[in-house]
């Protein structure tokens, strides 16, 4: 028995949703009474696996193979089933990223697993049974769910546990693992990264407009309210449909589900498709000149006014603030 | 060319989700149920590949009878024919198991999902299925394009996309962007009714997951409404009352 977590990286690095995924692998150990080990694949210095000692992982394997430097699902789900394996793992953590997403159901598979993807909390064991509280319905309601499977497999959602320091000194060790040719089907020709934005995801603000905004030239005002408060931007589906926005933007019940600390919703009716995305952040605001937007009856804090004139006003006043 | 799409039965995006029988089964009271809306583009994108005699697009949907309305929805969409596995669907892991069984010796060159079906699972059966069949699966696809031979698929990462591409046989599962939703004409829903639908038996497979109860998110409490030229002092409750920024 012991808990195995995956730390995926992005261009040699770990983000804070990496450190969130060892700190809560870390509870489940502790709550289970056993060891973490993290795995990494791909490129990774000493000096960032170490890190991961802070958030409690005592043991980390270390895999870079030529053939794993980019990412490949099928031959990493190889890879962590047989750390797993090697480790005596019957617990599997991840984050509920867009890799995380392509790699957990795939290792569920191998290992004979039970998957509770988009877990909200730590699993509650009492009489022996191992249940998780994972969003469902996108993001309107939450199911209890029970892993019957000796093996489980768990992905975090973003901002749902929080990074929690716990600091032990990490043991590097490589590890490598037969990679078959039929693993290899995929070949990435290559990444676009926009490294100057946040990414929506796992950000932990948010500034978010819709079709109140009138077209795509008022955005100036929502970057430079999102980038003054070092979050990312998002938009409703009607904006992103009209191309005001690009979809990556786009959240709500057909876009992405997000739970960030705050949300800021400018512009935004509220409508249920749109609020099943964003229903689970922690604190809402909306912005919008009709006071009987459904959207205010979700929000903890609201302006009714005119986007036009409320957005410059909040600017100045954060820039006041932060002075 | 022969390509398999799985289609979900959902309700509709308008629903309001309630529970019953203390908390432990979903309201299907009044419920409208529809074509998963990402499956729609999966399917879309299906039909423009193989439009012009290039193939053909068969539809796999796990579920019970009271499915097959929406199946005909597929069919009438465009769909060649379509199969139901007779099943109520337990989880995702059952599922895939299913839909694998049914594909393993149909020789389909690729198989599409939506990205994930708006109700109960998290975007799993598409790289289950991969698993099973042990194929390639690439998750959340924006845009599918092929020569004929090759495929390029651009998948979402955090900020940004991978360009990826495949060779052989794969799966993957579609968002946004992979096609336009087509919408039935008279002519598609006329000959749904005639298209085969066949039903076939499920497999047995462990049981490694099981709902136990739902939840709702806790109400918010009522909303705290700050006058329009009082900004700086919502600026202030952010930070001192509610400490996000
Ligand atoms: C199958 C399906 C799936 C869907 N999925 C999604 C989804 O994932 N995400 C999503 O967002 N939507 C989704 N929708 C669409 C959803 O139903 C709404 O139509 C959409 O969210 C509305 O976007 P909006 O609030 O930006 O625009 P509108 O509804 O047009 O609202 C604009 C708001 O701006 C306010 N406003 C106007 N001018 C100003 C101003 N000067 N200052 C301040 N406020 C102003 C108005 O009072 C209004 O409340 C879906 C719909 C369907 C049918
Ligand atoms: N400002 C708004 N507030 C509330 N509902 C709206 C608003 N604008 C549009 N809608 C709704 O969205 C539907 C489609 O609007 P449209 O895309 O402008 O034709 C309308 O029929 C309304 O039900």
């Amino acid at each position: 028995m012991s808990v195995l977590v995956y730390v995926e990286q992005a261009e040699g690095k770990f983000k804070k949703s990496v450190f969130e995924a060892v700190s809560y692998a870390k509870a489940i150990a502790d709550q289970q009474s056993t060891n973490l080990t993290a795995i990494s694949i791909g490129d990774v210095a000493d000096g960032e696996l170490k890190e991961l000692g802070k958030y409690g992982a005592a043991k980390v394997l270390n895999v870079s193979a030529e053939q794993l430097k980019t990412f490949v699902n099928q031959a990493y789900a190889s890879v962590i089933a047989a750390a797993a394996e090697k480790e005596s793992a019957d617990i599997v953590v991840l984050s509920n990223s867009f890799s995380g997403k392509g790699l957990a159901p795939r290792i569920a598979v191998k290992l004979k697993a039970g998957l509770a993807d988009g877990a909200v909390e730590l699993p509650k064991t009492d009489g022996g049974k191992f249940e998780i509280k994972k969003t469902a319905f996108s993001g309107k309601a939450f199911a209890i769910t029970e892993l019957t499977s000796a093996n489980k497999i768990i992905a975090l959602n973003p901002n749902a546990f929080g990074v929690k320091e716990n600091a032990v000194e990490a043991v590097i060790e490589s590890f490598s693992a037969d990679i078959k040719q039929s693993d290899l089907g995929t070949v990435i020709k290559e990444i676009v990264r926009a490294t100057d934005k946040i990414s929506l995801p796992d950000a932990e603000l948010v500034v978010s407009a819709g079709r109140g905004l009138k077209g795509p030239e008022n955005w100036g005002m929502i970057e430079e309210l999102a980038n003054l408060l070092g979050a990312a931007t998002a938009c409703s589906k009607p904006v992103s449909d009209a191309d005001w926005r690009p979809h990556s933007e786009h959240v709500g019940q057909t876009g992405i589900s997000i739970s960030p600390n705050l949300y800021i919703a400018i512009g935004i009716s509220g409508a249920i498709q749109h609020l099943a995305g964003v229903s689970s952040s922690k604190v809402i605001v909306v912005i919008n000149k009709d006071s009987e937007a459904p959207f205010f009856k979700v929000a903890d804090y609201g302006i009714v006014g005119d986007a036009f004139e409320v957005v410059p006003k909040l600017i100045e006043a954060l820039k006041a603030h932060k002075a | 060319m022969k390509i398999l799409v799985c289609i979900s039965n959902v309700p509709d995006t308008t629903t309001k989700i309630t529970f019953t029988n203390d908390n432990t089964e979903f309201n299907t009271a009044g419920v409208q149920y529809i074509v998963n809306p990402y499956d729609e583009i999966a399917l879309s994108k299906a039909i423009e590949l193989t439009e012009g005699g290039k193939g053909t697009v068969s539809v796999i949907n796990v579920g019970e009878a009271s499915n097959d309305p929406t199946i005909r929805k597929a069919l009438a969409i465009g769909a060649d024919d379509a199969v139901r596995v007779n099943a109520a669907p337990r989880d995702a892991y059952f599922v895939a198991k299913q839909i694998a069984e049914y594909a393993k010796d149909k020789d389909f060159d690729i198989i599409l999902t939506g990205r994930e079906s708006i109700d109960y699972n998290g975007n799993q059966v598409a790289a289950m299925v991969g698993e099973f069949l042990d194929i390639p699966s690439i998750s959340i696809i924006k845009k599918l394009e092929t020569d004929g031979s090759n495929y390029t698929v651009e998948r979402e990462i955090e900020g940004g996309k991978e360009v990826v591409t495949v060779t052989g046989k794969f799966i993957a599962s579609c968002a946004e962007g992979v096609a336009e939703p087509k919408i039935p004409n008279m002519r598609g829903i006329m000959s749904a009714r005639t298209k085969p639908l066949t039903v076939v038996d499920a497999v047995a497979i462990e049981e490694v997951t099981k709902v136990v109860k739902y939840d709702t998110p806790a109400p918010r409490g009522a909303v705290n409404l700050i006058p329009a030229d009082q900004t700086e002092e919502l600026i202030n409750l952010l930070h001192s009352e509610a400490k996000v920024i």
